[in-house]
């Protein structure tokens, strides 16, 4: 277990004049390659804020930490140049990075340079006699897929909340990594505005619990019925995309085939028919619950606890019910 | 402006998809063939731009099997104006990486100013091919864009990422990927269906390509190379209904009890 494996964390964009944090799925990336080798990070950012976030990397298991400062308004070349410096560098067996915006594109510029094999989407990463494996769930959960390198590190992506696995806190070896810049053409971000916090809840793409609500709700007034079980719950909200393409709430908060797709331990459907495109985007979650009007409702098929009643009771009692077991 | 569209016939997701378990390949006779819905509304958008702004050529260009033709035919109903297909038994089964290496040597013989892809395949989600076409071709790639605006220089939009929004530009030629948000997409009218049996359907094999591949560093006897394997893949079993239970009034009683003894409360 001493094949070092290469985890990419990015400082998350930040507004001006604010120091970023680390990037969504840094934990879970570290806690991946932690299962299958000794957790190297490169820390990518801008120079600044290069000294906090490799601590935080360090806490959260990588054993050794390379820093690469870059501007952040470019987009894709500069990152792709330092995580190709850092393979480089390291000869990681793996490189793993989160299945973000800005991991993929990392990933898929890399794996063309460097004619890596690229496997994206992973949900899990394993080690048998022969190496590194990544696992991945397709066709919206119907068939388990596994998949290994031939040759040269294996490049993956991981599915956002798809790793349980958290790393030991390490003390920081933080070493800056010298990069050549390619100098190719990339997109320039202009600008940043950071998203209104209406909430405490967690992010959907990574949350434990899941509350979602569909067409069922009837009105954006009556959405709020989810966000008021979803608090109790301290879960995110999500929605069927009948609910989104009703506006009652915003496509982000889409779980589905053409939405976010999530493994969550619990994801409790509210008014939620099912539909085969809203399956694939949340049959993989542990439990699954559903209240539904409607007792023919396809969710009820892979439902742990289906009820079949009217929502507009039983989430309110619910909700009573969970307050009162809080005490 | 020349803007090309890539467009992936899938399997519908309508039905039950099928993975062979021998190959790991699609089985793609086992569900009907379609044109990827964000595919469409990539195309779309770049139509209506077109619309909006004339003097624009909108190609829509594929990798795919040569039985699944006819969705370049509905991207050219929609109203493309001609459209380019690699079909080459040889890229059966082809990885990422040699994907991005033929699209990219497709899209250096086309010429385009933008080129517009889709986010993410409901086959494959990778999401990754935008950012892989963009390194070969040497063009700064704009990723999951969900306002687009097109300019005759540049590409501007904004994107959601890790807590906020961002906006985003890149000069032209540049490749952009956009989401869901984008509008959803028309149906072909009976003038468009007419009109596509008219428009130019380029079929192009691997050898017409072989100047192009070369000219990317990735010549045609890399296509004979596989850089990942599949080891297994096995069908999941299907998930099985737990308790259904009809509301008698305790029913929200039975969900607390229920999420407290699996300390989901």
């Amino acid at each position: 277990m001493t094949q070092p494996i290469l985890t990419l964390l990015l400082a998350a964009p930040a507004a001006e004049g604010a120091e970023p944090r680390l990037a969504d799925g840094a934990a879970e990336v570290l806690g991946a390659a932690a299962l299958v080798g000794a957790p190297v990070a490169l820390v990518v950012g801008p120079e600044s804020a290069l000294p906090a976030l490799a601590e935080t990397a360090a806490s959260l298991g990588a054993t050794e930490v390379l820093t690469a400062s870059v501007d952040t308004a470019q987009l894709g070349a500069p990152v792709a140049d330092a995580l190709a410096a850092a393979i480089a560098e390291v000869a990681p067996e793996a490189v793993l990075m989160p299945h973000s915006i800005e991991g993929a594109d990392a990933a898929g510029r890399v794996a063309v340079r460097l004619r890596a094999p690229l496997s994206v989407d992973a949900v899990a990463v394993e080690r048998d006699e022969e190496g590194v494996l990544a696992k991945h769930s397709v066709y919206g959960g119907a068939y388990d897929v596994s998949s290994a390198a031939s040759a040269g590190p294996l490049i993956a992506t991981l599915r956002l909340g798809s790793v349980d696995h958290r790393a030991e806190a390490v003390a920081p070896a933080v070493r800056a990594l010298e990069v050549a810049s390619t100098g190719r053409p990339a997109a320039v971000a202009e600008s940043f505005e950071p998203a209104a916090q209406a909430s405490e809840r967690p992010d959907l793409r990574s949350a434990k619990k899941i509350v979602s609500g569909g067409r069922g709700l009837g009105s954006k007034e009556q959405f709020a019925l989810v966000e008021q079980l979803a608090d109790a719950l301290g879960a995110a909200v999500g929605a069927s995309r009948a609910a989104v393409d009703a506006g009652y709430v915003d496509q982000s908060l889409q779980v589905g085939q053409t939405g976010t797709s999530v493994a969550p331990e619990l994801y409790l459907a509210v008014g939620i028919s099912g539909a085969i495109q809203h399956r694939a985007g949340m049959q993989t979650a542990k439990t699954i619950i559903a209240i539904d009007k409607d007792a023919n409702a396809p969710i009820f098929e892979i439902a742990d606890l289906g009820v079949v009643g009217d929502l507009f009771t039983i989430v309110p009692q619910l909700v009573a019910a969970l307050e009162a077991r809080k005490g | 402006m020349k803007i090309v569209v890539l467009v992936k016939p899938v399997p519908d997701t309508f039905g039950d998809r099928v993975l062979s378990l021998e190959t790991g390949l699609a089985d793609r006779a086992a569900s009907e063939t379609v044109l990827d819905e964000i595919t469409e509304r990539a195309l779309e958008t770049v139509i209506r731009h077109a619309e909006a702004s004339g003097d624009v050529e909108v190609v829509a260009m594929t990798m795919a099997p040569a039985e699944s033709q006819s969705t370049l035919r509905k991207a050219l109903a929609m109203g493309a104006a001609a459209a380019v297909h690699i079909a080459d038994e040889r890229l059966a089964g082809a990885d990422l990486v040699r994907t991005a290496q033929v699209l990219a040597a497709a899209l250096r013989r086309a010429g385009a100013d933008l080129v517009v892809t889709g986010n993410g395949s409901t086959d494959g989600s990778g999401g990754v091919m935008p950012s892989m076409l963009a390194e070969l071709l040497e063009l700064p790639a704009a990723t999951r864009l969900e306002t687009i605006e097109i300019t005759a220089d540049a590409v501007r939009g904004t994107r959601e990422t890790d807590g906020g929004t961002q906006a985003v530009t890149a000069p032209l030629p540049a490749i952009v990927s956009i989401t869901e948000r984008m509008p959803d997409p028309r149906f072909p009218a009976l003038k468009g269906i007419m009109g596509a049996k008219k428009k130019p359907l380029e079929v192009l094999s691997l050898d017409d390509l072989a100047g192009e591949l070369e000219g990317i560093g990735a010549p045609l006897e890399e296509t004979e190379e596989p850089r990942s394997i599949m080891l297994a893949a096995a069908q999941r079993p299907p998930r099985e209904a737990g308790e259904i239970i009809t509301d008698d009034g305790t029913a929200a009683e039975r969900i607390a009890a229920f999420l407290a003894d699996r300390r989901l409360a």
